[in-house]
């Protein structure tokens, strides 16, 4: 690990201006915040990520979850995430969140990890982890070794031919399924993005992931009022029963009036370059009878653009069976 | 526990700056005990307990968060040492393995490993009790399976888990 200069941030204020020395906020960045450290400490080690100044910001007050007049949950920058798990609020009503916050790493991680912290972690791709191989995202320009090389575990939707890696995360896709916003702070003030609008797909820049500049801090994650009369199901598969990240998982949202969805979100990971709502599911499933005919015929939707790579096809009917079975746990009277 | 025994001061520098300008000056609480220290801020929590502080029942296993032998409480919860920075601590309160019982008067959990054999080589021991010992302040179901999940986040080379499980159902049915 290279030597770098290590802070205590006294004030929101006061990380920004650290953050705002880097020349990126994105792969290569000079100046990196630590919240729970379970990504970075891991990649710092590996040397993909190299900060010359490590910014402290556990000492911000950012680790409340508050319910907001208007019904919305305003969610902490630097909640961990077993305590966002067990939030009453969370459990009661947004149990998918609850769900997916449980289905990751361990109880040991989860107490680490912050709420900041998991939305901005990094890809598993073995090849960005080892320096030692060509990699588009931490080298631009290098080229990308999985492509030719191992790629079971990588995505099949919002690829590149640059890059083909997932984002691991499964609290993103519980909040992509519940449409999350996430609230940021910088040197130009405060903005507000929704999370489907806060992650790129690789396209030929896969280094740059999402919208945050330097100076950029999380502060919360915002959730819209508790969607009413849904059932919320996250299903995660793996190779492993635990302590492993997902194949393929998804989140879903539903209601059912009349024997039909009058509401419906369904978001996926494991197969993805960023949390990947599937609007083709979502509209396969509207007004359409709760039966396993309608959940195949989103499923084909949701799958339709699969890109397959050498090793990791298997994913395409894995992904749909997660979603037939997932819709299937959802709409069971 | 004499950490500042084993903890050899950084030699005066010769130069007045450079022999200490990577040092941090960090005062911990490991076991009740607060320990001032100097340290290069790339110290894990982990190698300050076993390098520094010369702490070694807490172990290494692969210094990635994927196994679980580097398990501590910080303020009473269960984290992985290995992947937090020494210097992010002060102030908190760290209990390791040494702190959680003694010869004599061992912790509900340590008693039970023994009882249950729950261990083979006693490499991952540390981690795993540390683990148990939290768990039994969480929420956690009553059902072995429930154990086994709150318990995945300790890889056993040795494959001790049935008889891990039955440790620590022992204890909880003891509450
Ligand atoms: C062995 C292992 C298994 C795992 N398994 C899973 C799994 O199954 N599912 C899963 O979803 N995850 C899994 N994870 C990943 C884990 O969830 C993340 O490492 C964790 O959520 C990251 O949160 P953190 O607070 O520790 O982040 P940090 O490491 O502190 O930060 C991560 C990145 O975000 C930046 N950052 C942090 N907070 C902010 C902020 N407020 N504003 C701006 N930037 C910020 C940091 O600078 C850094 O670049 C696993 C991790 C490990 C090590
Ligand atoms: S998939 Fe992306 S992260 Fe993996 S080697 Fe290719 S460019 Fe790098
Ligand atoms: S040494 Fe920390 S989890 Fe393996
Ligand atoms: S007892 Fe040997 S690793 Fe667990």
């Amino acid at each position: 690990m290279e030597m770098f200069a290590f802070s205590e941030a006294a004030g929101v204020e006061d990380a920004i201006r650290a953050g705002a020395e880097s020349g990126t906020a994105q792969q290569g960045a000079r100046v990196r915040f630590v919240a729970g450290g379970t990504t970075l400490l891991d990649l710092m080690k590996l040397d993909v990520e190299r900060p010359l100044a490590v910014v402290d910001i556990n000492g911000l007050p950012l680790d409340t979850v508050t319910k907001l007049t208007d019904g919305r949950l305003k969610i902490g920058a630097l909640v961990r995430n077993s305590d966002l798990a067990y939030h009453p609020d969370v459990r009661s009503n947004y149990a998918v969140l609850s769900q997916a916050l449980l289905s990751g790493a361990s109880a040991q991680l989860r107490n680490m990890a912050t709420t900041g912290g998991n939305l901005l972690q990094r890809t598993r791709c073995m090849y960005f982890r080892n320096r030692a191989l060509p990699c588009n995202k931490r080298e631009p320009g290098s080229g990308c070794s999985a492509i030719e090389g191992e790629n079971r575990s990588l995505a099949i939707l919002g690829t590149s031919a640059h890059c083909i890696a997932t984002n691991p995360s499964d609290m993103n896709v519980a909040l992509t399924a519940l449409g999350a916003v996430i609230q940021i702070e910088g040197t130009a003030g405060k903005r507000e993005v929704p999370i489907e609008a806060f992650f790129f797909e690789p396209g030929d820049t896969p280094e740059r992931e999402n919208v945050l500049d330097p100076g950029d801090l999380v502060t919360s994650v915002t959730l819209p009022p508790p969607p009413q009369n849904c059932s919320q199901v996250y299903l995660k598969l793996r190779d492993r029963a635990s302590y492993e990240f997902a194949l393929a998982s998804a989140a879903i949202v539903a209601s059912v009036d009349n024997g039909t969805f009058s509401y419906i979100r369904v978001a996926l990971g494991g197969v993805a370059s960023k949390p990947w709502r599937s609007l083709e599911a979502e509209e396969q499933l509207y007004d359409q009878p709760v039966d396993e005919a309608s959940f195949r015929r989103a499923a084909d939707a949701a799958l339709a653009g699969a890109r397959p790579q050498s090793r990791n096809g298997f994913k395409i009917e894995l992904a749909k069976r997660c979603i037939v079975h997932a819709l299937g746990v959802a709409t069971a009277s | 526990m004499r950490p500042t025994e084993v903890f050899a001061p950084a030699e005066p520098p010769a130069d007045g700056q450079s022999a200490r300008k990577n040092q941090l000056a960090v005062t911990l609480r490991v076991n009740g005990e607060s320990v001032a220290l100097q340290i290069d801020p790339r110290t894990t929590l982990l190698d300050c307990l076993r390098e520094t502080m010369r702490l070694t029942g807490t172990k290494k296993g692969c210094d990635h968060g994927q196994c679980g032998a580097c398990t501590v409480h910080v303020n009473g919860r269960r984290v992985n040492s290995c992947l937090t920075f020494a210097v992010m601590h002060q102030g908190d309160d760290i209990t390791t393995i040494e702190g959680l019982g003694r010869p004599g008067s061992l912790h509900p959990v340590q008693a039970a490993f023994l009882e249950h054999d729950a261990y083979q080589c006693g490499y991952c021991t540390p981690g795993q009790i540390m683990s148990a010992a939290a768990l039994l302040e969480e929420p956690c179901g009553a059902t072995d399976a429930d154990v086994k999940e709150a318990m995945s986040g300790n890889i056993c080379r040795c494959g001790a888990y049935p008889n891990i499980v039955s440790a620590i159902q022992d204890v909880r049915s003891e509450r």
